[in-house]
């Protein structure tokens, strides 16, 4: 095989490759279907466009789908952070709500420690069930995902909490700098939880554990503190995540605020190359996985396709990107094309996966 | 599977175990339902049980088939779109002046052919169930609103009377044609698992897959299956509730995954699968029914209390599975 042909292979067969081409392919159909898709115009000192929009749109997804992949790195799933957000956003609008000023800023710092106490407790909650008692994680996140929405009610008394505060509103649709304020949260969680893991050895302590958390702790790592740490992370970055779903509209809605973004937030971290098996994962493919799927939605507002249509195009480009992924998918179709599959590389993805879900 | 349930000594305590949780549910039923009666003087009229199953027949049909799923340790989040689907094209195809017979077939058939290819490509392309029935829950759900934004009425004579028919004194105690339905659909299910080939594979591939497969058990062909199963109890189920309602709507049924697998839970199946029993299921579907009686009967709770009493419930269960020592991942 020339060079030329194995660094098209190379290329080709990452993980990432695949992903990168449908956002590239997303972004020109934009371009063809409406040519101003690509401008960014300068307006009151602000960056305004498609591209910057699609970009603060996708940051509380971003944020969920960052603390989302450390839970899946370890083997694990967290459904409740849907839920989370809607609590935590909740209790800091309830608390803006009861103030004199809404407006002080010592009151919109209070109401978002508040907000991500709880969002906090709520993540011990789900680490104690887990990594304490043992209880998988899908079911034991099922829990808080069901009760989360009925507490996040009982908050907001069944009503949609609305308030007036602008340092609180300014955490969804303030800007800094010519950019939206939430592209920077989103990025310095990113970079947060990067430095953490990446430059630290939790990060491979974390994938460790999700590797085989027994062998990890007669290795002597304390496989349940990182599980429990894992979820706690989640519901941090769940509740920043909630604090930006309200401050974008000014209100907290028990039912509607962060509905369904664990499903995406999963769909971002699985896109993105971290497999649900746990044991590895990929802070950049999370991004780039979580970008795919605004652009998508973004794609079919544009195009005035209803909202709840838009679930049609999202099944099409999940399970195609799946699929892709799929090394049993990939054997196949490289067998039909006769060229002898890298047998030694998948297959050893193929055993990791058959860990029930 | 764990050595210790193959160990001789433990024989004895074996059997029991595995009834335990269907019994708690049991339990939990009756002492719900004594609450009731106990609280309110309404509650002992036995047409407040036969509303619980009119109100939740449907939720008994697709909950039975999720009990299939689970039972090889794998998951739907798709029966939720599928039911919400099912009844949305048989109110348009009846819109359309389809006669019902034809409608009834049609609708019956996308449920396990969506089912169909979902089994297919978690078997034979190895992608995770939660992945593949979360990307058919959102294609359902997106095909509903591709079929009509708003609802659509049926006026139909076969579904208004499948809807009014009363089975019993009508003006007394009486069922509808759905809760009958919904009966048989789990006695059957009942049979299936029990004394068939098919239900004992279903056991097997729960318990152990890769034992299964030494077995010479046929594992691709029953997780095919299941979720076949899964995908025709959510069209019943859909078409049950398009009884119900007399219209089919693209926002109905939205999150009801979550009840149904709340509702196999409680009913004592494990989610890791391979132990469960459909009557355990018909309990858990019970127990959320008469919890949204009582709440509905005592009038000053919100219906949020609902869930927050569901997702308590979800807790005490598995906890209750986990210390009667039944095989968690």
């Amino acid at each position: 095989m020339s060079t030329a042909q194995s660094r098209y292979r190379a290329l080709t067969t990452h993980r990432l490759f695949w992903p990168v081409v449908v956002l590239v392919a997303l972004v020109v159909a934009n371009t063809v279907y409406r040519p101003g898709f690509l401008s960014v115009q300068v307006r009151d000192g602000h960056l305004y466009g498609s591209l910057i929009d699609i970009l603060r749109l996708s940051a509380p997804l971003i944020l969920v789908a960052l603390g989302m992949t450390l839970v899946i790195a370890t083997g694990g799933i967290d459904l409740s952070v849907g839920s989370l957000c809607a609590i935590s956003g909740a209790v800091a609008c309830l608390y803006i709500s009861r103030q004199p000023d809404q407006n002080s800023m010592g009151g919109v710092l209070t109401a978002l420690a508040l907000g991500l106490a709880v969002a906090l407790v709520l993540g011990a909650w789900n680490g104690v069930l887990v990594a304490v008692i043992g209880i998988q994680p899908i079911i034991a996140t099922l829990i808080l995902m069901v009760a989360g929405r009925g507490l996040a009610q009982l908050i907001t008394e069944g009503q949609i909490l609305t308030i007036n505060s602008s340092p609180y509103k300014a955490i969804g649709v303030g800007h800094l700098l010519t950019l939206p304020l939430a592209i920077f949260i989103a990025l310095a969680a990113a970079l947060l939880i990067a430095a953490v893991t990446r430059r630290t050895a939790l990060g491979l302590i974390v994938e460790s554990v999700g590797g085989n958390a027994r062998a990890s702790r007669l290795a002597g790592i304390r496989s349940a503190r990182i599980t429990f740490l894992v979820y706690v992370i989640s519901a941090a970055c769940a509740a920043v995540a909630g604090f930006m779903m309200t401050a974008n509209v000014s209100s907290a809605d028990g039912n509607a605020a962060g509905l369904w973004v664990e499903l995406d937030a999963i769909l971002a971290v699985v896109i993105g190359g971290t497999s649900l098996a746990g044991g590895r994962f990929s802070l950049g493919g999370t991004i780039l996985g979580a970008l795919l799927i605004q652009t998508l939605t973004t794609t079919v507002y544009a195009m005035n396709i209803s909202p709840q249509t838009s679930l049609l195009f999202k099944a099409v480009v999940v399970i195609a990107v799946c699929l892709i992924q799929a090394p049993g998918f990939r054997a196949r179709f490289t067998r039909r094309r006769r060229v002898p599959a890298p047998a030694a590389a998948g297959a050893d993805e193929t055993r990791k996966e058959q860990v029930p879900a | 599977m764990t050595t210790t349930s193959l160990s001789p000594g433990r024989t004895w305590a074996r059997l029991p175990r595995r009834h335990v949780p269907v019994l708690v549910t049991l339990a939990l039923l009756l002492v719900l339902y004594g609450v009731g009666v106990s609280q309110y003087r309404a509650f002992s009229n036995v047409q407040v049980v036969f509303n619980v199953f009119i109100d939740n027949g449907f939720l008994l049909v697709v909950a039975v088939g999720m009990t299939f799923v689970i039972l090889t340790g794998g998951i739907d989040l798709s029966v939720g779109s599928v039911v919400a689907m099912t009844a949305m094209v048989s109110a348009f195809l009846l819109r359309e002046g389809w006669p019902a017979a034809l409608v009834l077939v049609v609708a019956l058939l996308i449920g396990p052919t969506l089912g169909f290819l979902m089994g297919c490509v978690i078997h034979f392309f190895d992608i995770q169930p939660f992945i593949v029935t979360l990307a058919g829950m959102f294609f359902a759900r997106g095909m509903c609103t591709f079929i009509s934004d708003s609802s659509i009425p049926i006026t139909d004579g076969f579904w208004t009377t499948m809807s009014q028919q009363r089975i019993g004194d009508p003006s007394g105690t009486f069922v509808s044609i759905s809760v009958l339905i919904a009966f048989a659909v789990v006695a059957v299910a009942a049979y299936v698992l029990a004394y068939t080939r098919l239900g004992r594979n279903v056991y097997a591939v729960g318990g152990n897959a890769q034992s299964a497969l030494l077995m010479g058990l046929p594992v691709g062909r029953t997780r095919i299956a299941v979720y076949t199963i899964s995908g025709l109890c959510a069209a019943v189920g859909g078409i049950l509730l398009s009884f119900y309602t007399l219209s089919g709507a693209p926002l109905i049924a939205v999150g009801m995954e979550l009840d149904v697998i709340a509702a196999v839970v409680i009913g004592g199946t494990v989610l890791t699968g391979g132990a469960g029993y459909v009557f355990g299921t018909v309990l858990g579907v019970l127990v959320l029914g008469v919890i949204q009686t009582l709440i509905t009967f005592d009038g000053s709770l919100n219906s949020w209390w609902t869930k927050i009493v569901i997702g308590g419930l979800l807790f005490a269960f598995i906890l209750l599975q986990r210390l009667i020592g039944i095989r968690y991942k």
